[in-house]
């Protein structure tokens, strides 16, 4: 039984590692479809995870969840982004990054700090939870990074749905899952945003012809004259 | 308890209901009927709480008690008055060509769907539900507010759905330390969600992962009340989308995110020695107070100008709710009704005003009392309301926030001050040329109906003037639980 568990230790240390790499990966990734590829990936990546410690630390209802994550994560919301950067015609736009070294000196300072704040919480469970919250806050943080650094939309929403990853993996490993309850609720919430940012593509393309969000820039507090001074321009430039 | 169900289920009826059959011009009277039907529900369930005290579910999943139970009533009273206000409002705008029957109907569910992911939050006695229903409540409203397509409101609608979306991820970070708390010590499960059941054992949590997990909450959640610096969202949301969807945004939806972080800090306040929670709370509360004063001297736009002045007000709250003695409890506990009910009342007037003038730009706004007075009066009235003129129950809210403020932490009551005079100032300078100002040619009079917007405004006044005694019982109650004074 030692050797199991230490087994299944390192199984999730490994693939805690494998997620926290995609991450890193998606950040520096300038191309759209590599990306969602990357986030599938990742989705799989997490499924695993799940299966796992269902199997090992028989949570039934983890397996549940591991469906729901591979339905979700691995074949519908990859799949609807495909649909749509094709229907698009994105495959060929590029998302600059504008530093990548800064952005990946960011990236890893930002890691130093989950470490830096998971500290403290010493020897609180029987699990070596310890580094897996700090990887799986990393990852949170990184995901946010994504949507920071990147400005196409698309790239926004992977963003979003990497730190709703890292979220579930945290969990997963730490505390062999949420409620059933709540992670139906979650699920669903998850579904319902990822047809909304669908919808959102449309309406965005509609408004400013490209998926750009640096275009979105309408809405500002910007001074009395620079308002005047963008009334003065002639409409629908 | 069967009351509480009903009320759940009402909206969730109405929501199918209305996506089915939203577009047919009787839509806006089923609203209307269905919001009834649940103000007078929550009516009978504050009347049972109050006879009965703390109602939890059989299954403990719900929970009414003196903390939640007028918040309850106050939702369905604003859900209400909205939805009478909205009818004819969206009407106009159909006629105006501005929204089609399509849209309208999408409208009408959602604002369903809005309010019972409102009740859910309210009621939920475990904390990933009500996670979920927050969740929920985002994706109801954000669709509403890119509403009339134009590239300002996708937008707004942008923006409002990934800083909230970020915001409410993290608000979920923080659960899941929380969960992860709870179960060392509760075992993993449902019970280890349960509010009541975490607030029993508060004291036996992790303090240190408890801090973490309050941090996170708070941003997160504090991302939806509007707390400067996540506020970015709230005035772009609120100036884009339709009127009847700011009012109960800014009426109920930063009401119930508030309500969130308080129901985590109560927990939270058990394990951590110190007042740590309080002290963030407090800063964040500030904060954004003193700088929404300041951008209301910027504002140009009449919606924009009360979004700010909501961010002032909710922070107002949190600062109360920071401080954290009983005192300053009840006083965030009655500014939180009076600013809900106050706030609303004027966003249904600023739609009336808006129609009006044609447009939502302050300065071309002018002589609403000359072309309409009950609007000019209601603007005006509802105007020095929020701005804190006696004897309105801003007024009297605020003042007790003050005294609560000069017991604990006497030099903070300076800039408290000197932010309500910048933040009076910052209403005031601009609605007087609109109320007063002379008729411009050809502005007519619009089909509107104010008593609504008379009922929030006399029910402020009368708050104002002495506070009901069941009213003020519940808040007593609801300070002392919240301040952690009360008997377990």
């Amino acid at each position: 039984m030692q050797t199991l568990s230490s087994l299944y230790d390192q199984i999730v240390f490994l693939l805690a590692a494998l997620i926290l790499f995609t991450s890193f990966v998606m950040l520096a990734q300038t191309r759209l479809i590599s990306l969602v590829n990357l986030f599938a990936l990742q989705g799989l990546l997490l499924a695993v995870t799940t299966v796992l410690v269902a199997v090992v630390q028989e949570t039934a209802h983890l397996l549940v969840s591991a469906g729901l994550t591979l339905a979700l994560k691995v074949l519908l919301i990859p799949g609807l982004l495909h649909y749509l950067i094709l229907r698009m015609e994105l495959h060929r736009t590029e998302d600059p990054i504008r530093r990548p070294l800064g952005l990946l000196l960011g990236a890893a300072s930002l890691m130093v700090f989950s470490y830096y704040t998971i500290l403290p919480v010493v020897h609180l469970s029987l699990l070596a939870t310890r580094n897996l919250i700090a990887a799986s806050s990393a990852s949170f943080l990184l995901g946010m990074l994504l949507m920071i650094s990147h400005r196409q939309a698309v790239s926004q929403v992977v963003g979003f749905m990497t730190m709703e990853n890292a979220l579930f993996f945290l969990a997963v490993v730490s505390t062999y899952g949420m409620p059933l309850v709540v992670e139906l609720g979650i699920a669903f919430d998850v579904m319902v945003a990822a047809v909304i940012f669908g919808v959102f593509f449309f309406h965005i393309r509609e408004s400013i012809d490209s998926l750009d969000v640096d275009a979105l820039s309408a809405l500002s507090e910007s001074t009395v004259e620079e308002i005047q001074q963008g009334e003065n321009l002639p409409q629908g430039e | 308890m069967i009351v509480l169900y009903l009320i759940l289920l009402l909206p969730s009826a109405g929501m199918g209901l209305l996506a089915a059959m939203g577009h047919r011009p009787f839509a806006p009277h089923l609203n209307n009927l269905l919001n009834a039907s649940a103000f007078v529900l929550a009516v009978v369930l504050a009347g049972i709480a109050l006879e009965g005290g703390t109602l939890i579910s059989k299954s403990r999943f719900f929970l009414v008690d003196s903390f939640n139970v007028y918040l309850i009533a106050l939702t369905a009273l604003i859900g209400l008055t909205t939805s009478i206000f909205s009818g004819p409002y969206m009407e106009h705008e159909r006629q105006q060509g501005r929204l089609t029957r399509r849209r309208l109907k999408l409208y009408y569910a959602m604002y369903q769907g809005f309010m019972l992911a409102m009740y859910l939050i309210l009621v939920s006695n475990n904390l990933g539900v009500l996670w979920v229903a927050m969740e929920g409540a985002t994706l109801a409203t954000v669709l509403l507010v890119s509403l009339y397509r134009t590239p300002e409101s996708v937008e707004a609608a942008w923006k409002y759905f990934i800083l909230c979306g970020v915001g409410i991820a993290q608000a979920l970070f923080g659960t899941i330390l929380l969960y992860f708390a709870a179960s060392q010590v509760l075992g993993a499960g449902t019970d280890a969600l349960t509010w009541t059941t975490l607030y029993a054992h508060g004291s036996e949590l992790n303090p240190t992962v408890l801090k973490i997990a309050f941090v996170f909450l708070l941003v997160g959640y504090g991302t939806k009340v509007g707390l400067v610096p996540m506020h970015n969202w709230l005035p772009d949301a609120h100036s884009e989308g339709p009127t009847p969807m700011s009012a109960i945004l800014s009426g109920l939806l930063l009401n119930d995110a508030l309500y969130a972080i308080v129901r985590c800090k109560m927990v939270v306040d058990q394990a951590v020695s110190g007042n740590l929670p309080g002290y963030l709370m407090m800063g964040f509360g500030l904060l954004s107070f003193l700088v929404a004063a300041l951008f209301l001297h910027r504002q140009r736009d009449i919606k924009r100008l009360f979004s700010y002045s909501s961010i002032e007000h909710m922070g107002t709250m949190t600062f109360a709710f920071g401080i954290g003695t009983p005192f300053s409890t009840f006083a965030a506990l009655m500014h939180m009704t009076v600013h809900s009910l106050t706030k609303s009342a004027i966003f249904v007037t600023v739609g009336h005003a808006s129609h009006i003038a044609g447009t939502q730009q302050m300065d071309k706004i002018r002589g609403l009392i000359a072309t309409q007075s009950p609007v000019g009066w209601g603007l005006l009235i509802g105007a020095l309301a929020i701005a804190g003129f006696p004897p309105f129950g801003v007024f009297v809210s605020e003042f007790l926030v003050l005294t609560a403020t000069m017991q604990t932490h006497p030099w903070l009551t300076l800039p408290l001050l000197a932010g309500l005079g910048i933040a009076f100032a910052g209403i005031f300078r601009q609605l007087h040329p609109i109320v007063f100002g002379k008729r411009p040619e050809g502005q007519t009079p619009v089909k509107a109906n104010m008593i609504p917007v008379f009922v929030h405004l006399a029910l402020v006044l009368w708050l104002g003037i002495s506070l009901p005694s069941a009213l003020a019982n519940w808040f007593d109650q609801a300070a002392a639980l919240i301040s952690g004074g009360m008997p377990k």
